[in-house]
């Protein structure tokens, strides 16, 4: 393009470049444009970054000390154990990575490779109204259909017993419902169309003659499937779950309504725990800025930062492996 | 996820039953449980949003009327939501007044400008990174610089400012894919004629991707609209007053058209409601106030794909 410009002003028909052209202000404007968000994410991480390390330089807390697990900021002497969010959160947040991922990858496949026409035309536009769904409705449905669904239909206790070995496994009932369950039963449907939506772009992805070529051997859809759709797009696949993690564990109004928010280590998938998100939620409204109290919450948004940070790190390190390929 | 044109999927390229003699009746069945199985899931999908339209529809009948849309929020009757309803739509507008420009023109420069350069790789990996901010974080991020830093206090402004952070890009990525659709060919023509870069990004290159350049703006609107944990620190989770709309002081904090006040959203309401557990009614409300969240979202849906299609065809007819 520079060259045709070029050559069009040697010969004359195009007018050399006024003052206003050179200087470009256009460029810069839209520069100045996308670079903001370049700003944004430096401003976040210094602000979230120094009040995050508050709790260590002004506090004087350990460091070591927030990997403890007593959280009880109102005692004498404050604890600021934030083991039970940090577990809270990765054990919720799994518990939503195992139900959605094989959903979630099933609707990827069945819309690239099963779906007539008329099902992706209405599919697609269902998932894009999920991503749509406020958070605050999705845990408004958890709280008034999932939590006393799960509290009206298994209240007791619940063991599996074998004959000869006895009873191998056992756990409490849910009391009330509100519970790690719950937590990531709703978790698993708001990531549904984050993880349904990149793997099914990393199945379309793979490139048509393959699948023919494979059909051609005189395989079935499914042994394709299997043995050619998955391994090609599995970086593209390990990407969905990745954002899909990311989404799970940065959730916070749903969640911090279906859990219970006990401030315990998990201990059973009917039992109430807590997260970083929901802490935070509950929390931050009633502390003063500066105290430790807030100061520990401080920190835990710097976690939360951390986690999502590292994960668009692994996201781009699997798709460099892929180019690398 | 954009319908491609593709050749039909590999259903229609099986082969027929007589050559497919060597193939197991084993595997045979597997790829029927698997085909049924994978129906399953996508249909499973429409029967969940089915059901929850439907959920909400009976949870909301005899709650949403227009007394409800329009009137204050009371203690002892049912009352109404029209104050957070009046913020929720007063957050997008003010949100979309910055996002949009500030979205667009960043979509220009990364579909029109950007070299391929370690600067292009930092907005990127920025990009990248702000979408993955958990929102409860980019509200905090909210309170310390305005609320906190600033002394604003609780302000719309404030939550419009935040919300803008979080949803910048997702607006600059819709706008370049909208820019990057445009045929390189209509670029070549407008410079051969003459005209500057600008004047062909201008006058050639925007008209022609406005209906995705909509199509953007009403995504990224469906997402403002009912976005709640970046507002709860920022625009504040009060009760609104009664709002006064005669009152057109800019600058005052309860007048209903200032940037410079609380403003408690819809979501942040039914948020709300739902962690302090009072009143009477407050189950149908909730019910109400998310019936017309859902409502919002489906329109706003519905509206970006038939915007978007009608402009594609009127543009591409002319």
């Amino acid at each position: 393009m520079a060259q045709l410009t070029n050559a069009l002003e040697a010969t004359g028909l195009r007018a050399k470049p006024g003052l206003m052209e050179r200087i470009d202000l256009p460029r810069r404007v839209v520069f100045l444009a996308a670079a903001s968000m370049i700003a944004i994410v430096a401003l976040l991480l210094a602000f979230i970054f120094w009040q995050g390390i508050q709790l260590f330089v002004k506090d004087g807390q350990p460091i070591g000390a927030i990997f403890d697990s007593t959280w009880n900021p109102l005692a004498d002497t404050p604890e600021f154990g934030i083991l039970p969010f940090i577990l809270g959160t990765l054990v919720v947040t799994a518990g939503a990575l195992l139900i959605s991922t094989p959903l979630s990858v099933g609707v990827a496949l069945f819309l690239s490779e099963v779906a007539p026409n008329w099902a992706k035309s209405v599919v697609q536009p269902a998932l894009e109204i999920f991503v749509g769904i406020p958070s605050v409705v999705w845990g408004w449905l958890g709280i008034t259909v999932l939590v006393p669904w799960l509290s009206d239909t298994f209240p007791n206790k619940i063991a599996i017993s074998m004959p000869l070995v006895g009873q191998v496994f056992s756990m409490p009932g849910f009391l009330t419902g509100f519970s790690w369950l719950a937590g990531s039963l709703v978790l698993s449907i708001m990531v549904l169309p984050t993880i349904t939506s990149v793997s099914y772009d990393a199945f379309r992805a793979v490139p048509q003659e393959l699948r023919t070529g494979s059909l051609a051997l005189g395989t079935t859809r499914w042994q394709t499937i299997r043995h050619l759709l998955i391994p090609s797009a599995l970086s593209g696949v390990l990407t969905a779950v990745v954002l899909g993690m990311t989404r799970a564990a940065g959730e916070a109004l749903a969640v911090q309504m279906v859990i219970g928010n006990s401030p315990t280590l998990p201990a059973a998938i009917t039992q109430p725990v807590t997260t970083l998100t929901s802490q935070i939620t509950l929390d931050m409204g009633n502390t003063v800025f500066g105290e430790p109290w807030q100061d520990a919450l401080w920190t835990m948004s710097l976690v939360l930062l951390i986690i999502s940070v590292s994960s668009v790190v692994l996201v781009r390190l699997i798709n460099k492996r892929r180019i690398g390929q | 996820m954009t319908a491609t044109a593709r050749p039909a999927p590999g259903r229609s390229m099986a082969p027929r039953p007589s050559l497919r003699s060597k193939t197991s009746r084993g595997s045979i069945l597997a790829d029927r449980v698997a085909t049924v199985a994978l129906w399953a899931t996508g249909m499973f999908v429409l029967v969940l949003l089915g059901s929850i339209i439907v959920h909400f529809a009976v949870a909301a009948w005899g709650v949403v009327s227009p007394s409800f849309l329009l009137s204050d929020p009371s203690g002892e009757t049912l009352g109404g939501i029209m104050p957070v309803l009046w913020n929720s739509i007063y957050m997008l507008v003010l949100t979309m007044l910055i996002a949009v420009p500030v979205g667009i023109l960043g979509g220009i420069y990364m579909s029109e400008y950007a070299p391929d350069n370690a600067l292009t790789g930092a907005i990127r990996f920025a990009e990248e990174s702000i979408s993955s901010v958990p929102s409860i974080v980019v509200g905090l991020f909210g309170l310390i610089l305005f609320v906190d830093n600033a002394h604003w206090g609780f302000t719309a402004l404030a939550g419009a400012l935040a919300l803008t952070f979080f949803n910048l890009p997702l607006m600059t990525r819709l706008a370049e894919q909208a820019l990057r659709a445009v045929p390189q060919d209509e670029r070549s023509a407008s410079l051969a004629l003459g005209a500057t870069k600008w004047q062909t990004i201008r006058h050639v290159v925007v008209p022609l991707a406005i209906p995705g350049l909509i199509t953007g703006v009403i995504l990224t609107a469906g997402r403002v609209f009912g976005e709640a944990a970046v507002l709860l620190f920022t625009s504040g989770l009060g009760t609104p007053p009664h709002y006064n709309f005669t009152n057109f002081d800019l600058t005052s904090p309860v007048s209903p058209w200032s940037p410079f006040r609380p403003a408690t959203t819809l979501s942040v309401y039914i948020y709300k409601l739902n962690s302090e557990g009072l009143g009477a009614f407050k189950n149908q409300i909730v019910d109400g106030s998310a019936a017309v969240l859902i409502s919002m979202v489906l329109l706003f849906n519905l509206g970006a794909r038939f915007v978007g299609r009608l402009l594609t065809r009127r543009m591409t007819a002319s």
